[in-house]
């Protein structure tokens, strides 16, 4: 295995794989900011170009392309709250506050160091357990994903802090019903569709954040005229825009969400049925569980609350290149394209992959390495510039996000309907907004609820509509007890501490 | 076999036309814009994409177009291709099978009858997989097992239930003999997902295509009950078909193209000629080998009686299985 991992350093290493992965990484960031380009459409668009190169190097190309599109896609997230992948919708939730208070520096800078520090410790455990995860990613029946689909929805928590939990339930179940427009994916009934042809496809989810997101915030803006004093501290705020100074106190904080996140976010990436977005999301409710008094801050730019799933995102992204490349099977659409891109060149991912080609193998795992250090030197030097995106005068600023994400949204399906339902979407969630109704619990209702319903279903077919898989199934049971605690438990500990509390202080006015 | 017949009519053509005008095989089109009914990065725009890039590249097609047009599970392209078909005498539209199942669900209105089938042009054959430590040792064994107890045996694919897999697991439990209204069918949506669901022992057997499996079972990891193809193929000699093993069935998935209706009988003609000479560049096999596509060329009026029939089986199945 060592002699693998060493010729692939050296495969890896090599001039021209080493432009290669600048190369993909620079067209692939540029392509991941544009809002609603995302790794998918980064490489497809590469596609032909590697038809003429040697296998590693165009993989190696693909990689960097793939990392550097993600990478970007959290900068469009953050700066203009229009997240260009599924998986950096949850880092809008915090960065994007945080860039609102003029800390867009700062932001960019910290979902630089997450994505750095994901992709690094999900790499070393590719390096160290690539051949031997496949078994994990297969470990997960039906029953599993459903329990899993459960946990996540508990992240619903996180955006309830502020007294608004109806609200948030609220949305977190018109997110659900969102979710079944469209055809079943398991008997392949239409549901909702009202007799319109382009709604059997269903609702994009990319269509759905973006109108909830980026296009209800650009109304707002329109809609809501800053008085002159607001606009005077705004551009005090924006002086120190591309700031991207830490202090010792923050990065101790972002240190141990960064571990506890890159290993969540690359056992969930690992999963054949979960990938980023789970993960991010995931990644984002366990924290702000775990932070106590801190978690109040998330939604509001929490430091936390971003570190988190920009770092699990990263992770999980090397986490499904397990799957892809021990077993040939792709978890997500991206990783879909690779393994087409991969067969292209004759070389069939599988569990005989690392002992037969090893070069191959290992130079993926260690350019996607490479990859990300590219990405932090490139990216950390242009963020100061990059961040004086949000300096543009309104009048120009927002014109150009509702055009960037209008058309970001066409270009995926090239379907004018879907603009003309993103803009309903985008009206309705501006009149949400203003009622005070969080967005956030909807995407998460939306994503989940397809998932949900669709491994439930497939474990009930399975089961014979016998429910008993619950109880019978340790993971599933294990799982779904985590998720039970962890709607339970902090109510519990917050009354159990205040009786504690009280009870210390009797005592000492006992003593006294 | 028909490989070595269409040799012979292409060097048959290539002959005739070499002694009415020497130099010139034939004047290439003049150019395709291919409709893709769904977005980037699909099969059917590899299909469309990687026939345009032949043809064009061998010299057959002057210039191509490429347009992606998704919405209503390909709905929407076949009721746009309709509309503008006064103008769209130059556009190929690419399916495959599912237009003649989702046409037969009502998803949309039309059929295949309503364009101008030109020619099927791939295909892949559809394969039964079990676990490599499943108990079950061959096809036999796994009739016997449905045939004692069907709510014994999920079967997994990845379509949804009604779908491509479910139709062909049906197809071929009815060919030997067992109740095709039975099988305990589960839908994954994708054929990755199904083909992890196989390995993680959630479901006992898969019916997927045949490309998807053959890599896993060579290298050990699935084994391959039967194929439903008429002959063994040559990729994996040692899978037997189902008419071997005693399920008479035979199915191929295949893509092919569409242009509007009503084009004159010399435009299809052209078409067809120019998709037939195709087969012989090294374009084409650059793309093919690329992709791992297996030729199956089907054209004209063989194309229309083939797809009349896959009609009427896929149809008769799903009224007994009861989507219809």
């Amino acid at each position: 295995m060592l002699e693998g991992i060493l010729m692939g350093l050296t495969t890896a290493v090599s001039p021209i794989n080493l432009a290669m992965v600048v190369a993909g990484c620079m067209v692939g960031t540029f392509i991941g900011m544009l809002p609603g380009l995302g790794p998918i459409s980064a490489i497809a668009l590469m596609i032909p170009i590697t038809y003429g190169l040697e296998p590693s190097t165009g993989l190696i190309l693909m990689a960097g392309v793939y990392y550097g599109a993600i990478f970007g896609g959290s900068t469009s997230s953050i700066l203009i709250n229009a997240p260009g992948v599924a998986g950096t919708v949850a880092t809008a939730f915090d960065g994007y506050p945080m860039a609102k208070k003029g800390q867009a520096g700062k932001a960019l800078a910290i979902a630089a160091y997450s994505s750095f520090s994901g992709g690094t410790i999900a790499t070393l455990l590719l390096l160290v357990a690539a051949p031997s995860l496949a078994a994990v990613s297969l470990s997960f029946h039906s029953t599993d994903y459903f329990a899993l689909m459960v946990l996540g929805l508990t992240a619903v928590a996180a955006f309830a802090g502020k007294g608004n939990v109806v609200k948030a339930i609220l949305m977190t179940v018109l997110g659900l019903m969102i979710s079944t427009i469209g055809t079943d994916q398991t008997q392949g009934i239409q549901r909702f569709t009202m007799g319109i042809t382009d709604l059997i496809d269903g609702i994009s989810f990319l269509l759905l954040a973006m109108a909830a997101f980026a296009l209800s915030e650009a109304l707002l803006v329109v809609l809501r005229p800053k008085s002159d004093k607001a606009r005077a501290k705004e551009l005090e705020a924006q002086s120190n825009l591309g700031s991207m100074k830490l202090s010792k106190a923050e990065i101790k904080e972002m240190i141990p969400v960064i571990g506890r996140s890159s290993l969540l976010g690359f056992f969930v990436g690992v999963l054949p049925g979960a990938g980023a977005t789970i993960a991010s999301f995931l990644a984002y409710g366990m924290e702000q569980r775990i932070a106590g008094e801190k978690g109040k801050e998330f939604g509001t730019g929490s430091i936390r609350g971003l570190t988190a799933p920009e770092t699990a995102n990263n992770a999980a992204c090397s986490g499904s290149f397990v799957p892809l490349l021990t077993l040939g099977i792709p978890g997500s659409g991206t990783t879909a394209i690779m393994l087409g891109a991969l067969i292209s060149y004759g070389i069939q991912p599988g569990p005989r992959l690392y002992l037969d080609n090893p070069t191959v193998f290992w130079s993926v795992i260690i350019s996607m390495y490479i990859g990300n250090v590219v990405l932090l030197i490139l990216n950390l030097p242009l963020i100061p510039y990059i961040a004086k995106i949000l300096s543009i005068p309104s009048n120009i600023l927002t014109p150009l996000i509702l055009f960037f994400s209008l058309i970001g949204v066409y270009f995926v399906s090239f379907n004018t309907f879907d603009i003309h339902l993103m803009v309903i979407f985008a009206v309705a969630a501006v009149g949400l907004r203003l009622l005070d109704f969080p967005l956030a619990p909807m995407l998460l209702g939306f994503i989940l609820g397809g998932m949900m319903e669709e491994n439930l279903r497939r474990a009930l077919l399975i089961n014979d509509d016998s429910w008993s898989f619950i109880i019978e199934r340790p993971l599933t049971l294990s799982i779904l007890l985590i998720a039970a605690a962890t709607l339970v438990l902090p109510a519990i500990l917050s009354k159990a501490s205040v009786w504690f509390l009280n009870r210390v202080e009797k005592n000492k006015a006992n003593e006294s | 076999m028909k490989n070595t017949t269409r040799n012979i009519l292409a060097a048959a053509a290539a002959a005739t036309s070499l002694f009415l005008a020497p130099g010139a095989i034939a004047d290439p089109i003049k150019s395709i814009h291919f409709l893709i009914p769904g977005g980037p990065g699909g099969g059917w725009d590899g299909t469309a994409r990687g026939t345009g890039e032949a043809l064009n590249k061998a010299g057959l097609v002057d210039s191509v177009s490429f347009e992606n047009m998704s919405g209503g599970g390909g709905g929407k392209a076949i009721a746009h291709l309709i509309e503008t078909a006064e103008k769209a005498g130059s556009t190929l539209m690419v399916n495959s099978t599912p237009i003649v199942i989702r046409s037969l669900q009502k998803v949309f209105p039309q059929s295949f009858r309503d364009l101008t089938p030109v020619a099927g042009t791939i295909g892949d054959y559809a394969a039964i997989v079990v676990h490599k430590d499943s108990d079950l040792a061959d096809f036999g064994a796994l009739i016997s097992k449905y045939k004692a107890d069907a709510k014994s045996v999920a079967i997994g694919g990845g379509s949804v239930a009604g779908g491509m897999d479910h139709l062909v697991a049906a197809m071929v439990m009815q060919a030997a003999g067992a109740n095709p209204t039975e099988v305990k069918y589960i839908p994954y949506d994708a054929g990755g997902k199904a083909m992890a669901g196989l390995l993680s022992g959630e479901i006992n057997a898969l019916s997927t295509g045949f490309g998807e499996a053959i890599e896993l079972a060579k290298q050990g990891e699935v084994r391959i009950l039967c194929v439903t193809s008429a002959e063994r193929v040559d990729a994996a000699p040692d899978a037997p078909t189902c008419t071997e093993e005693g399920a008479s069935v035979e199915f191929v998935n295949w893509r092919g193209f569409f242009a509007a209706p009503g084009i004159s009988d010399a435009k299809k003609a052209e078409y067809v000629a120019a998709l037939e000479k195709m087969y012989d560049t090294p374009e084409w096999e650059t793309v093919r080998a690329r992709n791992g596509w297996v030729n199956i060329f089907n054209a004209d009026d063989d194309f229309i009686t083939f797809l009349e029939n896959q009609e009427e089986v896929l149809g008769k199945l799903m009224k007994e299985l009861g989507f219809l």
